[in-house]
């Protein structure tokens, strides 16, 4: 134990380790430097790029950048750094879009929110998580209160909405609305009832042979026609019907497959005890089911969160909406990559997060069974 | 006596499979049947059509009085008066013993969650694991699970049970534990269907035997002539297979 402390052996350990799997054969030697290489150079030129030699706010002359002649690259040969400027001028933008200036402390409070409100449906063993499930139902109003207004708010139309903002509203309400109607697509698609079995399957089915921009333009020609005349709905709530609905194919697919590993003595035990349908479905089916579903339907979350920017083509500002706005600002133009990399930035995070939370469920439920 | 479950000429199909050829078969209250035969000859296809686990096509089930039809009601109120045991326990892995337990009192004869689970606390008592109530299932011993299966149908109050060969998954060292638990019930006065092939318990509780072969009924007398007078010849060459295994 205390020699597994000492730093000689640490070192040692890594040594060991290192022979054992970068190094075990001549190719392989060679295969981890040819690599080493790769990562040395693209990692120095990338950081150089991104921050050694990038401008913030000023630029290598320390005057502050307003339009893109003051990046210093635009200024002399030598100079490579980005120019981030873009992004600081605009953050405005890409964090809320239109939305007042002088209003966007309301978007920032259903920021601060948004992960308590998760928190609770995310973590089953989470210390009085009760309360913090109360708050997830309370939240959407909430939300809905502070972001759009109401009494003794200013009402901020969703025309206004964009960057993060919608990326955001798109991504989270399009899997929250998605989320129930997928379990009962999914239980109707193994009903025995036959029209209610074959409108599932034919809607799955359907959704999921389109690609979401057909479903962005469709829901942006065709709402109108289902409303009253006169009522025009907004850009907003279209793309959203369109994003709900393709989400709640996916889903119920992934649901399908958690339903489909249970056995059916389970159900053949509830039945037996007298539980009808919806309490066997509810009590001792979706608990279960969800359970082992939860891992693939993160999954088709994070398909859904990568394909929100697709909303772009519909006229509406999401996140990378917001950013090739900017670049088609003439005072702005040309600063492509800056723009694309903190855009991706901003995707990976969410992504990343995700993708992390599916693994640690993954692994939280091998052990728990 | 009252006849609580009487089948007349029922018959089954799985397809085109003829699972089930003209089942007739009554039972007073109280009785205790065991019924054996080789594998596949249709013994949890018959019981599993007395709880409408399953629906057979052709014939008459009636369970207190009320047939079993599509009627949903019908089927509902039979299930709730007749408990049935698994070979497989079918225990719910997510909720603890005392949940799977007061999980039908409750949902089902909408009793008050404490009163649930203080029936659920009886017969776990009965069954002997009261100490096993915060569980989980996974937890448990097969014996064990079996004991908390028994005592979940027992808490619904039902007046006939069904069992589809409640021991044999289990290791023999945790058959006896099972068996005295039903031997108690059917002291108790139970009406009980029991598909097993522990000649023992058979001999110690049966008050008819039941032979079945390739969906029929092949021979139904009292243990006493079952084992020592069998009349047909498959009932004979059965017998001395299981006899002398
Ligand atoms: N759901 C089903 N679909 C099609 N065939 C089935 C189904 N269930 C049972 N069978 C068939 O019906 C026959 C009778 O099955 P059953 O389970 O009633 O037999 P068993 O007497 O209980 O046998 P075992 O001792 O193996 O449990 C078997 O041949 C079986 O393969
Ligand atoms: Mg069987």
């Amino acid at each position: 134990m205390i020699n597994d402390m000492s730093p000689y052996l640490n070192s040692n350990k890594i040594f060991i380790w290192s022979k054992k799997n970068l190094f075990s054969s001549w190719i392989n030697s060679i295969m981890t430097i040819i690599a080493l290489i790769f990562i040395y150079k693209v990692g120095t030129f990338f950081l150089n790029w991104a921050i050694f030699e990038a401008d913030f706010i000023t630029n290598f002359r320390g005057e502050i950048i307003t339009d893109r002649t003051f990046c210093s690259k635009n200024i002399e040969v030598g100079q490579h750094g980005a120019c981030w400027s873009i992004i600081f001028v605009r953050f405005h933008q890409f964090m809320y879009g239109f939305y007042p200036v002088e209003e966007a402390w309301r978007v920032n409070v259903i920021y601060a929110l948004l992960p308590l409100a998760l928190i609770g449906i995310l973590f089953d063993k989470l210390p009085f998580r009760k309360i913090f499930i109360y708050f997830t139902f309370a939240f959407p109003f909430i939300a809905y209160f502070m972001l759009y207004g109401g009494p003794g708010l200013s009402v901020v139309a969703t025309n206004k909405w964009g960057g993060l903002l919608v990326t955001l509203f798109l991504g989270v309400t399009g899997i929250a609305l998605a989320f129930p109607l997928s379990i009962f697509l999914a239980l109707g698609r193994r009903s025995n009832m036959p029209i209610v079995k074959s409108i599932c399957v034919v809607f799955i089915e359907f959704i999921r042979g389109v690609p979401l921009i057909t479903l962005l333009f469709t829901a942006n020609v065709m709402l109108p026609l289902f409303l009253p005349e006169g009522v025009k709905p907004d850009n907003l709530l279209r793309a959203l019907v369109a994003v709900t609905l393709f989400q709640s194919a996916y889903m119920a697919e992934a649901i399908r497959g958690g339903l489909q590993a249970i056995p059916r003595g389970q159900i053949e035990a509830a039945q037996s005890l007298g539980l009808n349908y919806w309490q066997t479905t509810r009590k001792i089916i979706l608990p279960q089911a969800l359970k082992i579903a939860i891992p693939p339907i993160v999954n088709t979350c994070i398909g859904l969160f990568k394909d929100t920017s697709l909303v772009l083509i519909i006229g509406l500002f999401d996140l990378l909406g917001i950013g090739r706005a900017a670049l088609s600002d003439i005072t702005w133009t040309k600063l492509y990559y800056e723009v694309y990399v903190f855009v991706s930035l901003i995707f990976f995070i969410f992504c990343f997060g995700m993708s992390r939370y599916s693994l640690y469920l993954e692994k939280k439920l091998k052990t728990d069974n | 006596m009252e006849q609580v479950i009487q089948l007349e000429k029922v018959n089954k199909w799985f397809d085109d499979f003829h699972v089930l050829k003209d089942i007739d078969l009554k039972v007073e209250r109280g009785q205790k049947i065991v019924i054996c035969g080789p594998s596949g000859s249709g013994k949890s296809t018959m019981i599993r059509c007395i709880n409408r686990l399953e629906a057979h096509q052709k014939g008459h089930i009636v369970v207190h009085g009320t047939e079993l039809t599509n009627d949903l009601k019908n089927i509902d109120m039979i299930r709730k008066n007749v408990g049935m045991v698994f070979q497989q326990f079918n225990l719910f892995p997510h909720l603890s013993v005392i949940d799977n337990i007061s999980l039908a009192p409750i949902w089902v004869k909408k009793l008050p969650k404490k009163e649930a689970e203080n029936i659920a606390m009886t017969y776990l008592e009965k069954v002997k694991i009261p100490e096993q109530a915060q569980k989980f299932p996974g937890q448990l011993s097969g014996g064990q699970q079996q004991r908390v299966a028994i005592a979940r149908s027992l808490a619904m109050n039902p007046d006939i049970m069904l069992f589809d060969e409640p021991t044999s998954a289990l290791d023999p060292e945790m058959i006896k534990e099972v068996l005295d638990v039903m031997i108690q019930l059917a002291e108790e006065g139970m009406t009980m269907l029991v598909v097993t092939h522990e000649m023992g318990f058979a001999k110690t509780v049966a008050d008819q035997m039941i032979f079945m072969d390739e969906g029929k009924i092949v021979e139904q007398a009292t243990p006493d002539e079952f084992f020592n007078n069998p009349k047909s010849d498959r009932t004979k060459l059965f017998l001395s297979q299981i006899l002398n295994h």
